[in-house]
């Protein structure tokens, strides 16, 4: 065991420098949108104040509004029709190469591609573009890693006690709901709670789909134009709220899916 | 199999008609434009032509397109360098610590892209953190421009895809039996050689799919060149957007775009055909 313990320091100090590196940068950014003088030069006492000024930024609540309209639209479409597609994946047959390339690839296709792609769709059919023209667009991803992460569950189903719920005399129907679905309950949540955080922080497709206008602007592109004047202390305290946001959903999707890590 | 799904295709019809309409439709719609000739007022003039892909091949973008390969390879291969030992280093953790330290690698993956690259721009501006550290360290030049650089291009696209290669590597490390590196062991491999003969082999299947994944990501990327390269850097994916958004010239963005879904295309059937090929070896050794 001693040699065991001593090949884990090189081990040790390799995950010290990657956590370091890869949450270094965001520690920056959260302390520094406490900080009173608002740049990164020099460090002048804890404050609030560019959290009160972002509650005041009409621009920036009429975005992250817009947002939340968005995020909340998506997750519930894409959580009924990725559970649906699971199911349906998982309980085939045989599998389908075409069924799996096709919930494959919203995951794997370069953002920019399928923007462009959406854009030229929308305009040729002469839609208008807003608010609803993102929600169809995320639906696309949000759907796919919704499917993935409740497939990941179905592998690991005790089909035996649907069959023991349909010897029993329990419908089809009754034993979806009072069999299936509380085992899949917790990687459907998990899911919602991944397309959640993907809608709400996407910016590339929403830019391209969301047309002129400040009407159906989403906070990644009230962030992105901001960062593209520079930093100010506002982006800061906006960019921590939207992480926090971001890691609480995520925390919570762990947690309540964490008996398929096991 | 008497599972109340009776019907599978019926249950997979709704997202299936989403992603044909709203993803396959849009993919072939641009396909067909990138043979169109654009019109005179933007828009397009559909008349048959293969200008689009011969500006394509035209030096100057060929050229873009070429360094935007090479800038895609260097970030892949930093990544990966840098991924391999922290999967190595999770896999070796405790049993009871792994999931939670994988967690920690993949958390920042999910969270906004934009604030984790925008982290960068606040850590490398010439007010900006290092700048601040280096003078404190003694240094009394001027402030280095860290930013706006093809080197910090590249730290950007590392430090955001970085977490995906950390969970593909682990994937097939975690996988692995450890009898079969026991067993170089006691045949005499020291742990250089039974790393590079025996863990590496087996586990190319992850890093192929960490790698494609990145180099994907970061060849098409245009946020990244445009926050962290300055305006005049352009990647592949500055192009495309330009055409699309400013130059207006959509049948020439959509010929650009099918490059790009083409590399992706050839990449993922050759980790395809790697993995197969890994895993096939895999199956007859000896367990």
């Amino acid at each position: 065991m001693s040699s065991a313990a001593g090949a884990r320091l090189p081990g040790r100090i390799v995950l010290f420098c990657v956590f370091g590196f890869l949450y270094l940068p965001i520690a920056v950014l959260v302390l520094l949108s406490f900080n009173e003088a608002g740049l990164p030069t020099t460090w002048s006492g804890f404050s609030t104040k560019w959290y009160v000024a972002l509650a005041g930024n009409s621009e920036i609540l009429g975005a992250a509004w817009n947002t939340l309209v968005v995020a909340v639209a998506a997750t519930l479409i894409s959580t009924v029709l990725g559970t649906l597609l699971a199911i349906g994946m998982e309980t085939r047959r045989r599998k389908s190469t075409g069924l799996e390339a096709l919930a494959f690839a919203p995951m794997v296709i370069p953002d920019i591609v399928l923007a462009v792609a959406l854009l030229t769709f929308f305009s040729r059919l002469n839609l208008t573009l807003g608010l609803h023209t993102i929600i169809l667009s995320h639906v696309i991803f949000d759907l796919a890693f919704v499917c993935s992460i409740v497939r990941a569950r179905l592998k690991h189903f005790d089909y035996s006690i649907v069959e023991a719920s349909r010897d029993l005399g329990a419908s089809g129907w009754t034993t979806f709901w009072r069999v299936t679905f509380p085992v899949l309950l917790p990687a459907i949540i998990a899911g919602a709670l991944l397309a959640f955080t993907l809608s709400v922080d996407e910016f590339i497709i929403a830019f391209f789909t969301a047309g002129a206008g400040r009407s159906s602007i989403t906070l990644p592109i009230q962030i992105y134009s901001m960062i593209r004047f520079g930093i100010t202390p506002e982006i800061n305290a906006l960019a921590t709220i939207v992480m926090g946001v971001s890691a609480l959903a995520l925390l919570i999707s762990q947690w309540v899916n964490k008996e398929q890590m096991s | 199999m008497s599972f109340q799904a009776s019907r599978p295709n019926l249950l997979a019809a709704p997202a299936v008609a989403w992603l044909l309409v709203f993803m396959v439709l849009p993919c072939l719609l641009i396909l067909s434009y990138a043979f169109f000739e654009r019109g005179t007022w933007g828009g397009v003039v559909y008349d048959f032509t293969l200008e689009n892909f011969q500006r394509v091949v035209d030096p100057l973008y060929a050229k873009i397109f070429l360094n935007s390969a090479r800038i895609a390879g260097l970030v892949t291969l930093i990544a990966i360098l840098i991924a391999y030992p922290a999967a190595y280093a999770i896999n070796r953790a405790p049993k009871h610590r792994q999931a939670m330290l994988l967690f920690f690698a993949v958390l920042p993956f999910w969270s906004n892209y934009l604030i984790r690259t925008y982290a960068w721009i606040v850590l490398l501006n010439r007010e900006g953190l290092l700048n601040n550290l280096l003078r404190m360290a003694g240094y009394d030049g001027e402030p280095l421009s860290l930013l706006y650089s093809e080197g910090a291009v590249i730290v950007g696209l590392v430090y955001n895809y970085l977490p995906f290669v950390i969970l593909a590597i682990y994937s097939t490390l975690s996988r692995l039996n450890p009898e079969l590196m026991e067993a170089s062991r006691d045949l005499g491999g020291g742990p250089v050689s039974t790393f590079l003969r025996v863990t590496l082999p087996l586990t190319m299947s992850g890093v192929a799919a960490g790698g494609v994944f990145v180099f994907v990501l970061s060849i098409g990327n245009f946020v990244t060149p445009a926050l962290l390269g300055g305006g005049r850097f352009q990647m592949i994916g500055n192009v495309v957007y330009d055409q699309f958004l400013t130059a207006n010239d959509w049948p020439f963005g959509a010929a650009l775009g099918m490059v790009l879904i083409a590399t992706m295309i050839i990449l993922l059937f050759l980790q395809g055909r790697a993995t197969a090929h890994a895993s096939g070896e895999r199956a007859g050794a000896p367990s």
